[in-house]
């Protein structure tokens, strides 16, 4: 600490801009290689990027992006502060429908009555109708988020999960109810959803890959400023012992409502971009199976730790193409299989135990060189 | 004298369980007081009490002049009283330096006193980055404490702070917890009547949910017959051997 009083002050910024340069280097290089993967892709196939197999493995990846952010908002419950829910496709769900409603039925109409043009006379309309639209997904998602963490302040532990499947499935209900089916399309889901066309998936796919990604570090960059800071270790110390949180003057209820909040909210956001990108929105994205994939996700990449989740969507998304290839529709059960596996050998997922061995290696390493010293 | 905190006539049920059947005491600003019982006599339940963790159902706590019975614990803790509990109950997820950083209740409260806390306990200076799960019993009953000095509290709720520690951590702790006793108040819950009668300059004996005897510490050490209904054995022979 006394040396950093000493070093002069207009060297701080750029000091502290290099440790934190450092510090996240592991993830400034996977950055800088998804940057560069549809480039290096086509040069290696020798193909276009614009096209062909370049354009299908952007797909993939735009699709471990979105579920990437959905697992790590879940992470945000599960992992940091200790809340097991069910309910988390009702958000990812919320914000698809949401999109997806406003684009198929408002915006056209918006379009059509209402002129938005900037000073310099530029017409803004349609993107202005977007960004309602996003706005819209962020009320819904605090909304959303804001009803489940009232009820989390009733019940606890087991009880609140099963409360929050029953609070999602009515949503999945009401997905799917044949009542609304001019607006919602009910068990059929809304298609071809009219996405504004300088961010069509299929046309400008190259540019919706950076638009994902770039939707991916921001998310992560949010996250990981509120684990790191003091709200977030407060949702650690509530995950650990929520009466001890009390002892010191906490009020568990309020902290538990802004995890919910913000992670509703991130996974409302990657909803609305999941309904973009498949330009959809079907019940599947509000049934449980959207909640365990994020469970399984989050299990399998480390819970409490933001990347594994992320590292879990990536070999879902990727194994399981693979095992669909060798097994067909049948691939759930051979995952399941190895995921059954995987816990049993790897109990904190694949970052979790990577830490905690890696941790062990630098001791028995540091414990050795001590011996061999000593020896000497 | 100024009290700090009266508990009046207070009664709490856990459960259907009648464990405080009319507590009364009072801890004067600045000393050190000590709860004394056998085993099951209340003394924990009371602490918890005051704090709101098991709320009384009857009676009147009354903290720095107002009536805290029937608040929330958290608001209780949040107008400045400090408890801690049996067994360590610190953030074992959390580093030593995280433990105390989540305590504070205005920013730079860790500044202000970090010197004073690792003047009473220097371990802790030493462990600051370690993770509280790789701290030893003692160390992380000191961390426990420290935790609760962090904010600037008007009273300490401390439960049994020499429950397993080794003979020379009881030394070290006794310094600390007189050491407190400059800057704040103390409520102590001790079975180590060597420690508590080294300590405190006020008793309260609890039994069976009620307090039964108080009075100045000096005069207990004397009565030989009193420790002994109440203490039992280990009382008796302690207090015999001063």
């Amino acid at each position: 600490m006394a040396s950093q009083s000493k070093s002069p002050k207009r060297f701080a910024a750029l000091d502290s801009l290099l440790q934190g340069l450092k510090r996240s280097r592991g993830s400034l290089l996977v950055l800088a290689v998804l940057i560069l993967f549809p480039f290096v892709f086509a040069r290696i196939t020798g193909t276009s990027v614009n096209e062909g197999p370049a354009k299908y493995w952007q797909g993939q990846f735009i699709a471990v992006f979105i579920m990437a952010i959905f697992a790590m908002s879940y992470d945000l419950l599960l992992g940091y502060t200790g809340i097991l829910t069910f309910g988390h496709a009702a958000f990812f769900g919320g914000g698809a429908y949401t999109m997806a409603l406003f684009l198929t039925h408002v915006a056209p109409r918006f379009v059509k009555t209402y002129r938005v043009s900037l000073p310099g006379g530029l017409d803004v309309t349609e993107p202005s109708a977007f960004l309602l639209a996003i706005l819209l997904v962020v009320v819904v998602s605090l909304v959303l988020g804001l009803l489940f963490s009232i009820v989390s302040v009733r019940v606890k532990g087991v009880y609140f999960a099963i409360i929050t499947l029953a609070m999602a499935e009515a949503i999945h209900i009401l997905s799917k109810a044949t009542d609304f089916v001019k607006w919602t399309g009910a068990d059929e889901g809304l298609h071809g959803v009219p996405v504004p066309a300088w961010i069509n998936p299929t046309q400008y796919r190259l540019r919706f890959y950076f638009i994902a990604l770039a939707f991916a570090v921001v998310m992560y960059w949010l996250a990981r400023r509120i684990v790191n800071s003091p709200t977030g270790r407060i949702f650690v110390a509530l995950r650990e012992n929520e009466s001890r949180a009390r002892m010191i003057g906490y009020n568990p209820a309020l902290y538990r409502t802004i995890a919910f909040v913000v992670s509703a909210l991130i996974a409302g956001l990657a909803g609305a971009l999941f309904s973009v990108w498949t330009v959809s929105a079907t019940p599947s994205m509000t049934s449980a199976v959207t909640t365990v994939n994020a469970l399984i996700m989050t299990i399998l990449g480390g819970m409490g730790t933001l990347v594994g989740p992320m590292l879990g969507a990536a070999v879902l998304e990727f194994f399981g193409q693979f095992l669909y290839q060798w097994f067909g529709a049948r691939w759930p059960l051979v995952f399941g299989i190895i995921f059954i596996v995987l816990v049993m050998f790897l109990p904190y997922g694949i970052v979790g135990t990577w830490r905690l061995r890696s941790a062990q290696w630098k001791r028995r390493w540091s414990l050795r060189k001590q011996r061999a010293a000593a020896q000497e | 004298m100024d009290a700090i905190l009266q508990v009046e006539n207070i009664h709490t049920f856990i459960g259907q369980f009648h464990i405080l059947q009319d507590v009364s005491l009072t801890v004067e600003r600045g000393s050190i007081t000590v709860l004394l019982g056998r085993n099951g006599a209340g003394k924990t339940t009371t602490l918890k009490s005051i704090l709101g963790l098991t709320p009384p159902s009857e009676g009147r706590v009354i903290f720095d002049g107002q009536d805290i019975r029937g608040r929330r614990a958290f608001e209780i803790a949040a107008m400045g009283i400090g408890y801690v509990p049996e067994h360590r109950a610190i953030f074992r997820d959390l580093t030593v330096a995280e433990n105390l950083k989540i305590a504070e209740r205005r920013r730079g409260d860790l500044d202000r006193k970090a010197d004073f806390i690792f003047g009473l306990f220097p371990d802790l200076k030493r462990l600051y980055r370690l993770p509280g799960n790789h701290l030893s019993g003692g160390q992380q009953q000191m961390l426990a404490i420290a935790r609760a000095l962090v904010p600037d509290n008007k009273l300490l709720l401390i439960d049994e702070p020499s429950n397993g520690l080794a003979p020379v951590l009881i030394e070290q702790m006794m310094e600390a917890i007189r050491g407190l006793s400059a800057t704040t108040t103390v409520l102590l819950v001790e079975q180590n009547f060597i420690m508590a009668s080294q300590l405190a300059q006020a008793y309260y004996i609890l039994d069976d949910g009620k307090t039964v005897h108080s009075g100045a510490m000096a005069d207990l050490v004397k009565d030989k017959a009193l420790i002994h209904r109440y203490l039992g054995a280990v009382g008796e022979s302690v207090g015999g051997e001063r």
